[in-house]
């Protein structure tokens, strides 16, 4: 690990920093105590949404805070909140079809492809391309090109036309998640059979056994290939 | 891009590859009974006893627990003596959940859809939690040739047959219908084209019940809850901490005191009945490991519900995941999640040997890697410590091109930040802090000992015994958080707040004095302290 040292700007303030370091990492270097901006430390719940350009550099880049590593003349600040608009409906009224976006929705048909959305993401998504499916309904399409978005908002930070990415993605996943993919039948099956007892007998038989009983069949137990 | 290995890890990934051939035409041998228990009682942190502190005070006094653990419990409250007004309380609800995770927001979700007034309030933000980091899977027996018996028998062995039966059998039995309720909530369940779940082995598993959303199956469920939550509308008071619990006259749990953690403002929360859903404990680093956990795990639910009175059960117990990352320092700590095992990676040491196989449960994986390391001498050197290899490189192998990206992207771009392409060279990995197998004691519905307290999730002790399978966390959030937000739904219809009082955290800090404790640590932690050691500050 390299520990020579990088000058990054926290909020426009200067500090050197090892440049083994990540973003997050820096700013406790530094001393924050940080409350707001610091989530799940891995990479996967948004809160560290965070906007960077380095000197010299016109583009503005966007970065998950705890995934990131500094690098020399960055100017760094947090996004730890974007009003995202969140739009409220009950899942078990609403239909998949593309009436539903257009209802709760609307701005997505004012998007002018841009393609800033795409360029911000923390996560590498095609953004634009998943609401561009958004936009025509396609809800199967949306949800797995969506899948691994971490909803930090900074693709809509960027946008012009105001739309909130994640929560359309959000809508579509739960679409598709519950109205369009195949309904699993093993396990509605297996919920009534539950419901109806078959298996109390079952339970209570090997609730009943002793210890040293069940050790012996737990070692011994046939495992599925 | 350059791959950033060592000259020496780049060495011992030509002996991994030059073996992995040869290693996957073996079948691997599982250990015996009593070669598992001498690697976990030589190896296994939780068998080290300089780790732990005998409790001298309190419901478990006499019992051992962390250190780190120990000095919370017996701390100090935050409230320090001050007064608090609990005559005009700021909040005024039938149920209050603590913790914005899975177990809460199911709590949440089911005691509104009861009828219920239900708050809940998160010293982060709603989903930064565990449940958003759980990246393998949800264990349940829905498949024709599994039952609920068999994945108790799993999960009683797995647990070192410690677990409590009746909180197993509820896990187990409410398994399918909780699995079945996040389907229908729109969770994304991996499925073939006619609809079957596409399930997988977890260690210690007989059946393959592991059902999960990629690897982003917490994640998946967390976003669907949260957006659960907020289309019900149920308030949620974020970034607010709960620092004491609050009980009425006659002892019962009334709600809590809560600070804003920026303004640190204070407020008062009248609730005639309590749900404690604060998650785990990674974040107390105990015996100085890394966590794979969320910002926030700090136990904060224990030290509450511990100084209400409420018994603690397995406090003593850890689940150290076998598969942190060991290398790059970035993400030193980070979970790679069991999920790769189960696809068939195996784990190699520096010589290229795969010396056990790859599904045992958890503590005995993670003890046998610490054995691989410190005994044997066949660890790979970091910069941070030692590591053995995951041989990723298998799955495409196993199960064809492509399969390692369909199945695991959230790993593949962890990694790939770095320059590392697991899909071509192997991984490093040790383990690290994952998982409070113990926790507050509770019966089937959920009350601690504490009428009127609830418990759901990573907080409670006993559904798992000594130590957890895969995919039975997910699971026991679901299935005890929906229950224990039934159950305080119904509970609340018949309960009648009599006078609010926090006389209780004077008596506790009467019986520490007595017990010679004057501890100057405040807690409920809240939040760890990630800043430079000695830093002056005025």
């Amino acid at each position: 690990m390299s520990s020579e040292l990088v000058t990054v700007y926290l909020f426009g303030k200067k500090y050197q920093v090892p440049s083994s370091l990540t973003i997050m990492e820096a700013m406790e270097y530094c001393g924050y105590q940080l409350v707001r901006g610091c989530g799940c430390r891995n990479g996967f719940c948004g809160a560290c949404a965070t906007i960077y350009r380095i000197e010299g550099d016109s583009e503005l880049k966007g970065c998950l805070a705890c995934q990131t590593k500094v690098e020399d003349k960055m100017y760094v600040a947090t996004l730890p909140f974007f009003p995202l608009v969140k739009k409220v409906y009950d899942i078990e009224k609403i239909k998949p079809d593309m009436q539903i976006m257009m209802q709760l929705y609307p701005e997505i048909y004012s998007c002018i492809g841009c393609n800033a959305c795409t360029k911000a993401c923390t996560q590498e998504l095609n953004v634009m391309q998943y609401i561009a499916y958004a936009q025509r309904g396609e809800f199967e399409k949306c949800a797995e090109e969506s899948f691994d978005c971490v909803m930090c908002g900074v693709c809509s930070s960027r946008c012009p036309a105001g739309i909130s990415h994640p929560q359309v993605a959000e809508l579509a996943r739960r679409l598709y998640g519950k109205y369009i993919q195949p309904e699993s039948e093993h396990l509605v099956n297996r919920v009534s059979e539950i419901e109806n007892g078959d298996f109390v007998k079952m339970m209570e038989d090997i609730m009943g056994k002793p210890i040293e009983e069940m050790k012996e069949l737990y070692n011994n137990r046939e495992i599925e290939k | 891009m350059s791959l950033p290995y060592t000259q020496e890890m780049l060495d011992s990934v030509k002996k991994v590859e030059a073996t992995r051939a040869a290693r996957m035409q073996t079948e691997l041998r599982r250990m015996t009974a009593d070669e598992k228990d001498d690697v976990l009682q030589k190896f296994h942190p939780d068998y080290k006893m300089d780790g732990f502190e005998i409790l001298q005070m309190g419901p478990n006094k006499g019992e051992k627990a962390p250190a780190e653990l120990a000095a919370l419990l017996q701390g100090k409250s935050r409230l320090d003596g001050k007064e608090i007004s609990l005559q005009n309380p700021d909040y005024d609800v039938d149920v209050l959940v603590i913790g914005g995770g899975g177990a809460g927001s199911s709590a949440a979700v089911e005691a509104h859809a009861a009828g219920a007034k239900v708050m809940i309030v998160t010293k982060l933000r709603l989903g930064d939690a565990n449940t958003m980091m759980a990246e393998g899977g949800i264990q349940a027996a829905d498949k024709e040739n599994d039952s609920p018996a068999q994945h108790y028998l799993d999960a009683m062995g797995g647990g070192h047959f410690t677990n409590v039966p009746e909180l197993l059998q509820k896990l187990v039995t409410e398994g399918p219908s909780a699995v079945n309720w996040l389907d229908h909530l729109g969770v994304m369940f991996d499925k073939d084209e006619n609809g079957r779940m596409i399930t997988t082995h977890g260690g210690g598993t007989s059946r393959k019940r592991m059902h999960a959303a990629k690897d982003y199956s917490g994640a998946d469920i967390m976003r669907t809850l949260r957006d659960e939550v907020l289309n019900r509308q149920i308030p949620v008071v974020d970034f607010t901490a709960v620092v004491e619990l609050v009980k009425d006259s006659e002892g019962k749990a009334a709600g809590a005191v809560l600070m804003n953690m920026e303004t640190k403002e204070v407020y008062v929360a009248r609730a005639k009945t309590v749900i404690i859903a604060t998650g785990g404990a990674g974040r107390m680093h105990y015996q100085g490991f890394p966590t794979s956990n969320h910002y926030g795990a700090t136990a904060d639910g224990l030290v509450l519900a511990y100084r209400a009175g409420a018994r603690l059960l397995y406090q003593d117990t850890l689940q150290y995941h076998p598969t942190g990352v060991a290398f790059p320092a970035q993400i030193f700590g980070a979970l790679v999640t069991e999920k790769v095992r189960s696809m068939g990676a195996q784990f190699v040491n520096r010589e290229g040997e795969a010396y056990m196989h790859p599904l045992e449960t958890r503590d005995v994986s993670a003890a046998s890697v610490i054995r691989e390391c410190r005994e044997r001498g066949k660890g790979v050197q970091t910069p941070l410590g030692q590591g053995v290899w995951l041989d990723s490189p298998m799955i495409d192998e196993i199960h064809g091109k492509g399969m390692l990206e369909k199945r695991l992207p959230g790993m593949l771009r962890m990694f790939g930040k770095y320059d590392i392409d697991m899909r071509e060279v192997p991984i490093l990995i040790y383990p690290t802090l994952h998982y409070q197998n113990g926790g507050i004691r509770i019966s089937a519905d959920g009350m601690t000992d504490v009428e009127n307290l609830y418990v759901a999730g990573e907080a409670v002790g006993g559904i798992h015994g000594r130590n957890r399978l895969m995919g039975n966390s997910l699971l026991d959030i679901i299935v005890f958080g929906r229950s224990a937000g039934q159950h305080a739904a119904a509970k609340a219809k018949s309960v009648e707040v009599k006078d609010l009082t926090i006389d209780f955290v004077k008596e506790f800090e009467h019986e520490e004095e007595e017990a010679g404790i004057h501890s100057s640590i405040l807690s409920p932690q809240l939040l760890p302290d990630y800043r430079p050691e000695g830093m002056k500050t005025i």
